[in-house]
């Protein structure tokens, strides 16, 4: 490992020693934070995989039955009935933070689910109705799963970075700091030594 | 805060979600999705993508990952799902931990 270009100088060995010290705490408490995010991310992670498999499921199956609705309704009138929605989710968009990381937080507005369809019932099949209410229902689910995949993602992000800093810490900064400190040290050893023994030769001339 | 939903995919999957109250963007391909999800990105929150159009598009989506807000969700369309979801939960599973604790095998 290469040591740091400094002056092997005492001023320089006791600056060095204070950046060791703060390089090893900071390297713990990395440690920590990633320990711990590692941590929350299989649990988030896990719940995800759950998320995403039951509501693609349920997403197919409203998919489905939703063609099979517009099938046996005429293109246009299909199109007339829907072209004009006159509800409007919106989902409160807050962030929590998760290890540091800003992740999004969602729900619907409640107030903003209105009763009924948005169109007239004698456009449009019953199962028509159906999958829109189906697909209605589903909004809240999509939205958790939503804040649940942005957070794995962001998360996984975070881990990434924090490891890689953790890593050159451990590899690279401290073992540098470690091995200019013990140049600087020998370095000064030495100079003592010479100095030692060029007084006892001096003495012994005399 | 409040955000609005919007959902880009071809024709056919998308309408349900009109009549339940959310914006809809009709793309039938990836440039014309990317076109549209740049606009959309500034004014919504929440945009659901389809999967055949997300999957193309993966290294674009990328830039989203950085702030919490907009949140791209790839969802199946109409012909059912093509795993793209759960690839992307794969990886970022092996990023992160380095192993596999979801799938096993």
């Amino acid at each position: 490992m290469a040591r740091l270009n400094v002056n092997p100088t005492r001023m320089e060995m006791k600056k060095l020693k204070a950046r060791l010290d703060t390089a090893v705490r900071g390297h713990k408490l990395l440690k920590d934070k990633s320990d711990e995010m590692v941590r929350r991310f299989s649990v988030i992670i896990k719940e995800n995989k759950l998320l995403r498999d039951e509501v693609e499921k349920e997403l197919a199956e409203t998919l489905k039955q939703f063609s099979v609705a517009r099938s046996v309704t005429p293109s246009y009138k299909a199109e007339t009935a829907f072209a004009m929605p006159s509800v409007a989710v919106k989902a409160d968009c807050s962030t929590q933070s998760i290890m540091g990381v800003d992740v999004p937080q969602l729900s619907v507005s409640a107030d903003k689910r209105t009763e009924g369809l948005p169109y007239a019932y004698p456009e449009i099949t019953s199962e028509a109705d159906y999958s829109v209410e189906r697909a209605s229902a589903l909004i809240p689910k999509l939205l958790r799963l939503a804040e649940v995949e942005k957070t794995v993602r962001m998360l996984a992000d975070e881990i990434e970075r924090n490891k890689r800093r953790v890593n050159a810490l451990e590899y690279v900064m401290i073992p540098q700091l470690q091995e200019t400190i013990k140049y600087i040290k020998s370095k000064l050893d030495e100079n003592e030594r010479a100095a030692v023994i060029r007084l006892m030769k001096v003495k012994n001339k005399t | 805060m409040e955000g609005k939903i919007a959902i880009i995919g071809d024709g056919d999957s998308i309408t349900v979600f009109k009549a339940a109250g959310v914006a809809t963007f009709a793309a039938e391909n990836e440039n014309k999705a990317k076109e549209i999800l740049r606009k959309v990105a500034k004014e919504y929150k929440i945009i659901f993508l389809t999967e055949e159009l997300a999957r193309p598009l993966s290294t674009f989506l990328k830039r989203f990952d950085e702030e919490p807000y907009p949140v791209v969700l790839s969802i199946p369309s109409g012909n059912g799902s093509t795993g793209y979801g759960t690839e992307c939960l794969k990886s970022a599973m092996e990023r992160a931990l380095g192993v596999d604790i979801l799938f096993n095998n």
